[in-house]
């Protein structure tokens, strides 16, 4: 019985919540001759329904480039970016949406993405996030993992990137850090202990503006691996392709 | 000379007190002097304390808001289904499911998943020889994929009922940890998914898993298939 009752007061603020959001959602006036409602978030889906001019919509919620908004008759549908661009909020102004486009790229802040390459013949698969405090310079940390045919390993990398020239939409880019490395030799081989060294690295790269807020990368590095034998070890490290977005 | 120029010091101020309206004193963002009443010995420029301001803006400060909207371009999710390991039987995997929705075509997908190696036949012929020690049969893997939704649609339910769909075809790179070694793997695969409401998806999903592995002397390319339902939310 307490169970129910629980579950009951759950449901209760529940709904509340969900009628709290309501109150929140963004209203919106057609200034087009008219909006054309589709049944799903795409090109495809058919149009089942058209707001006119003047008449209020809220925004339920966003798909991508898709928004699903609410008639005052509770019809529910979903309208393409370009129409929603032409409404008005009730203040007057058209809605803002605020779209990150390669101008925003200047004032980004966050970085992160995925890049897939060799590392000295193995393959490599690279997770990397930054921050940059500059329109040219950010600090960078990148995580690897390089998959060879005798040995694995994962090395850690903390760096600086100088993009060059970021308002272009191509732009060549220099990188230069230090990080670590471990490789283990494969189980099938002899078994001997894996090592863990520090590495530092140089190299360049290129930078590409894709839309909205996606970029392709591709990037070299030289590594320098200062092991405890005599020599220290120099790799090259190439990422062929990475795809990175900005916040 | 000293008390000349304090007395040339005095006389300007004592000009610029007096000749408020000159053009010379007066200040080049003061754009309508005329429109200030003549208040005899009060200083135009600031406001007796006792008297109504000249201008009370009535204007109410406009609200700026930027729009919050709920975005729900990332879907998070888990699944079960078969995996068949070659040489090693076919068993259950579980994993979990992270996608980002970039346009309505393209998605980023993260995957990790688990499942556990039986015997091959060798070992199950000849008895007692272990090939693997029961560590090694565990089998877990990633992969990060791009996916292209090819053929979205829409399916059917009876008369008043339809719910968005999309047929979508992947491919990606990733690790599997196998047999004591993580081995470069390259993945793909198509799946379907359902969306019986804008937040929820149920997915099938069918992949191939491809590595090079020498675990029997030499090297070969081994294909494990695999075929799981995933549910999945978007947020």
């Amino acid at each position: 019985m307490l169970r129910l009752v629980r579950l009951l007061a759950l449901a209760g603020l529940f709904l509340a919540a969900v009628a709290q959001a309501d109150e929140a959602l963004q209203r919106v006036l057609v200034a087009d001759p008219f909006i054309e409602l589709h049944t799903g978030p795409g090109r495809g889906f058919p149009v089942f329904h058209v707001v006119e001019r003047g008449r209020e919509v809220v925004i339920v919620k966003r798909r991508t480039d898709w928004f699903k908004v609410r008639t005052s008759q509770e019809v529910e549908g979903w309208v393409p970016r370009a129409q929603m661009t032409a409404t008005l909020v009730p203040e007057g102004t058209p809605l803002d949406l605020h779209e990150p486009t390669r101008g925003n790229y200047m004032s980004r802040r966050w970085q992160g993405g995925v890049m897939a390459g060799d590392y000295a013949g193995a393959s490599l698969i690279s997770v990397f996030g930054g921050y940059s405090f500059s329109d040219n310079l950010s600090i960078e940390l990148t995580a690897n993992h390089i998959l060879g045919e005798f040995s694995n390993g994962f090395s850690a990398t903390l760096g600086l990137m100088h993009v060059f020239a970021p308002e272009w939409r191509l732009s060549p880019y220099f990188v230069l850090g230090t990080g670590i490395i471990n490789i283990e030799p494969k189980t099938t081989l002899v078994r001997s202990d894996g090592s863990t060294d520090q590495l530092g690295y140089v190299g360049g790269g290129l930078q590409f503006y894709l839309t909205r807020r996606f970029m392709l990368r591709s990037e070299y590095r030289n590594n320098v691996i200062f092991t405890n034998r005599d020599d220290n070890e120099e790799v090259d490290e190439w990422k062929y392709l990475g795809f990175a977005f900005f916040f | 000379m000293e008390v000349s120029r304090l007395r040339l010091l005095f006389l300007i101020a004592t000009a610029a007190v007096s000749l408020q309206g000159c053009g010379l004193f007066s200040r080049g963002d003061d754009a309508a002097p005329e429109a200030v009443p003549a208040s005899g010995s009060t200083a135009v420029t600031g406001e007796p304390a006792d008297q109504q301001p000249i201008i009370d803006p009535q204007v109410e400060r406009r609200e700026i808001r930027r729009p919050q909207i709920d975005t729900e371009d990332f879907e998070i999710g888990a699944y079960y289904g078969i995996l068949g390991i070659e040489d090693f039987e076919s068993h259950a995997v579980y994993g979990a499911r992270l996608a980002y929705h970039l346009n309505e075509d393209f998605f980023l997908e993260a995957t990790l998943g688990q499942s556990k190696a039986g015997r091959t036949s060798y070992e199950n012929l000849s008895g007692q020889s272990e090939l693997l020690t029961d560590d090694e049969r565990d089998y877990t893997y990633y992969a990060l994929s791009a996916g292209w939704n090819v053929l979205p649609g829409e399916v059917f339910v009876g008369k008043n009922r339809s719910y968005n769909s999309a047929f979508y075809l992947v491919a990606g790179i990733g690790s599997t940890n196998f047999a004591g070694d993580d081995r470069f793997t390259v993945s793909g695969g198509f799946g379907y998914r359902v969306l019986p409401a804008d937040w929820i998806a149920v997915h099938f999903d069918v992949r191939d898993h491809v590595y090079d592995i020498d675990l029997l002397g030499e090297k070969k390319i081994v294909n494990n298939l695999e075929a799981h339902l995933g549910l999945s939310v978007f947020f």
